[in-house]
């Protein structure tokens, strides 16, 4: 195929797929009004969520809060004194590694499992038999795993930047020989409640892309096993890269627009 | 009681190059079971999906019941569909419901009943077809002859006027077939259901179908009785019935 060709294919599918992605996002939240009279749909899936996550962000964010101490303290050598330690884990977990690290290891972990989900529905027409039996699929499917990203991602991001910081206490305590009292108040020195804030924010987003490319993906899969593959490839690769960009775009917003003044 | 419950009228659906439905012309009166025969891919479920409002034709019309399917959107659509049970061909059950769940599921989400209620209507619906002690059961739990027949509880929960087969035999032992079809009939019987099923399994659609029609190269061509199809010269439908390898049929659709 030629060139120009390639490239208007591929642009003219990606326009049609952002436009396919913000029509389902309008529908769900259309239909939330309807879907939070049934909580049984939605708490299931902030359990599956939530819950489901805990031992993974446990292990990720101990390991971030830990690596982070002994990055900083490398990098502060002669510069600056180790009694600020603690502000720069503060910041960089509850800001950015925190949010980030968080939406990653949940949009592999949730964004897989939806779009399997929903892929094998659709594959085996069990998404045709909802809609046979009169009940609209992404209200009953996709609504509710909207909420639950939403709202537990935040939850998640607090529990991962708490064992963060914690993990870099374990290092400062017992590898650096920084004793509590200094961590925790250079800690607290800095962070504002802006940075939670803006960190809170950026979970929110990287809730509902996480939530939004799993259905997404798994409602147009098609073509058996190997379609179900696919579109679970497809949902942890799209929600990986829109969270990195979103971060972005949002720490751009934030700190040099809203923050700033 | 001879009124025309479903009406199809010069439906065309193509998918890419692929014209699959040219123009197909079909009526089913009330309370009759009529049964599209044709091939494997030749656009049977297409055609039930359609009836339904699963998909969108590309021209024609389809009025069941005096509305025209083919004009609604969003709300309606949903709406219309309350009046119809499908069974689909691989059941399609809902496997993180257990089976109560999913013949109740259109109750639970439509009705006030409560969870018991519901759960008695389930109870007896899975009793019609022959099903007991297996409510609390998931659907991985079950044969395939038993999902399809938890797929008919769950078609017939809501008490439709109509009810879609799509290959209600296909994949189940020879017995098992038969005892899909004698419930299939009982059920129109018993219950005044307007039916139609889709099959390529002979058998079956003599057995269930009060009209037969035979579906080939995305037109109707031929619809008649049990009896006129066993008695029909017509070269199509011979081969298919006799199910011969030679024929018109082309054994590869161009």
């Amino acid at each position: 195929m030629n060139l120009v060709g390639y490239i208007g294919k591929s642009v003219s599918y990606s326009v049609a797929e952002v436009g396919a992605v913000f029509i389902l996002l309008c529908v769900a939240v259309k239909r939330i009004p309807k879907a939070v009279r049934q909580k049984h749909l939605v708490v299931e899936q902030m359990l599956k969520m939530g819950v489901g996550s805990i031992p993974l962000v446990l292990v990720t964010s101990v390991f971030t809060g830990g690596v982070a101490a002994v990055q900083a303290a490398y990098q502060f050598q002669n510069y600056v004194p180790l009694r600020y330690l603690g502000s720069v884990i503060g910041k960089s977990v509850v800001i950015e590694l925190g949010p980030v690290l968080t939406a990653l290891v949940v949009g592999g972990r949730v964004g897989a499992s939806i779009a399997a989900e929903l892929g094998t529905m659709k594959v085996t027409e069990q998404i045709d038999a909802l809609e046979t039996l009169a009940i609209d699929p992404i209200r009953y499917l996709v609504t509710p795993r909207l909420i639950a990203g939403v709202i537990m991602l935040p939850i998640i991001t607090i529990f991962a930047d708490f064992i963060a910081i914690m993990g870099g206490y374990i290092v400062a305590l017992v590898g650096l020989g920084i004793n509590t009292h200094v961590y925790f108040t250079s800690l607290k020195l800095f962070l504002g409640g802006l940075d939670i804030f803006s960190g809170l924010i950026k979970a929110v987003f990287f809730g509902i892309i996480i939530a939004m490319m799993g259905s997404h993906h798994g409602l147009k899969t098609d073509g058996g096993a190997e379609g179900v593959g696919l579109a679970t490839t497809r949902a942890v690769v799209s929600s990986c890269l829109l969270v990195l960009i979103t971060d972005y775009v949002l720490a751009s917003l934030l700190f040099r627009g809203v923050f700033a003044g | 009681m001879n009124d025309v419950m479903i009406e199809i009228t010069d439906l065309t659906k193509s998918f890419g190059e692929n014209q699959v439905l040219k123009g197909v012309n079909l009526r089913v009166n009330r309370g009759e079971t009529v049964v599209v025969m044709g091939r494997s891919g030749c656009g049977k479920s297409v055609l039930l999906k359609h009836i339904i409002g699963l998909m969108k034709p590309d021209a024609g019309r389809i009025v069941v019941d005096g509305i025209e399917v083919t004009a609604l959107g969003g709300e309606e659509l949903i709406e219309f569909r309350k009046r119809f049970g499908m069974l689909f061909q691989g059941s399609a059950l809902f496997d993180s419901l257990s089976v109560w769940e999913n013949v109740g599921l259109g109750l639970l989400e439509h009705t006030d009943l409560s969870e018991e209620q519901v759960r008695r209507i389930a109870r007896e619906k899975l009793e019609l077809v022959g099903l007991s002690q297996v409510d609390d059961l998931r659907p991985s739990e079950l044969s395939g002859g038993m999902k399809k027949r938890v797929g008919l509880a769950r078609a017939i929960a809501m008490d439709p006027p109509v009810i879609l087969y799509d290959e209600p035999t296909t994949g189940l032992d020879p017995i098992m077939a038969d005892v899909i079809n004698q419930l299939i009939r009982r059920l129109q019987a018993t219950l005044q259901i307007t039916s139609i099923a889709v099959t390529h399994d002979m058998n079956s659609a003599m057995k269930i179908g009060d009209r037969l029609a035979m579906l080939y190269g995305g037109r109707i061509v031929f619809e008649g009785t049990p009896e006129e199809v066993k008695a029909t010269d017509n070269e199509v439908v011979r081969q298919f019935v006799e199910g011969r390898a030679e024929g018109p049929i082309p054994i590869y659709e161009e």
